[in-house]
């Protein structure tokens, strides 16, 4: 399963869809939007993607996943549009017969979606929107302050 | 040639459109409609070497050769601002 979605995302659905028999293990990772960001009050979330590419980008780490790892099955979802504080903005499960190949691949799709799914995401916060230089919306790690990362003088795109 | 080009969140807010279709001469690559869009658009002129570019949804290089009727996407960073093609392309 690899799609884009307007609507909430039922986890559930997501994780029912990477159900195996040979599946010891499911690892699961949810982003979910959260309320304040760089000491800025947010106040909801819109991300806005390049469909076609974006799906074909997730399907290829999918395959990407399946070649480093024993996995059974993939699943990844990502929200587009305006999402609410407290939602999940993408979930990817990943089935495996034992738990570590499950949660590496897991680790490494979220890894690989931030890098290159054409995805972008807008925070809205009290007194203004700013453009955020990458995708998801993985709690407690914000890319612009990774120590020793070159990209970080622009990871955002401030508007005007 | 004809190409349309796409542009996204910072950059579709930039030119004020989600796309326009450009006319090129033959032989020229993505770099070269790069330059010309800037040209065109003073607002995408601050953002070069911020940018990665796909054509018909496969990230390219700027040295990639344009064809007739190609899709190019005009891709602002998405993750921490990476100024060149994603690892793997």
């Amino acid at each position: 399963m690899y799609h884009l979605a307007r609507e909430v995302i039922d986890v559930g659905d997501v994780v029912a869809s990477v159900g195996d028999s040979s599946a010891g293990a499911t690892a699961t990772f949810i982003g979910m939007t959260r309320d304040h960001n760089g000491g800025r009050v947010v106040r909801f979330l819109e991300y806005e993607a390049y469909g076609g590419m974006a799906e074909q980008e997730m399907e290829r780490i999918g395959r990407e996943a399946a070649d480093r790892w024993p996995i059974c099955k993939i699943a990844i979802v990502h929200r587009t549009g305006l999402v609410p504080i407290g939602e999940a903005s993408v979930a990817i499960a990943v089935s495996a017969a034992h738990r570590a190949e499950a949660f590496a691949a897991c680790r490494f799709a979220i890894d690989r979606l931030k890098e290159r799914v054409p995805i972008w995401k807008k925070e809205h916060f009290e007194g203004g929107e700013v453009w955020i230089g990458h995708a998801g919306g993985t709690p407690g790690r914000d890319p612009q302050h990774v120590p020793g990362d070159a990209r970080t003088d622009h990871g955002e795109l401030s508007r005007g | 040639m004809k190409v349309r080009v796409r542009f996204f969140a910072a950059l579709r807010e930039h030119v004020d459109r989600a796309e326009v279709v450009w006319e090129l001469g033959p032989q020229q690559t993505v770099g070269d409609l790069w330059d010309a869009l800037q040209n065109a658009f003073p607002g995408l002129g601050g953002l070069s070497g911020h940018v990665a570019f796909a054509v018909n949804q496969e990230y390219v290089d700027s040295a990639h050769c344009l064809h007739d009727n190609d899709e190019v996407a005009i891709i602002p960073p998405v993750s921490g601002g990476s100024s060149h093609v994603p690892s793997g392309a």
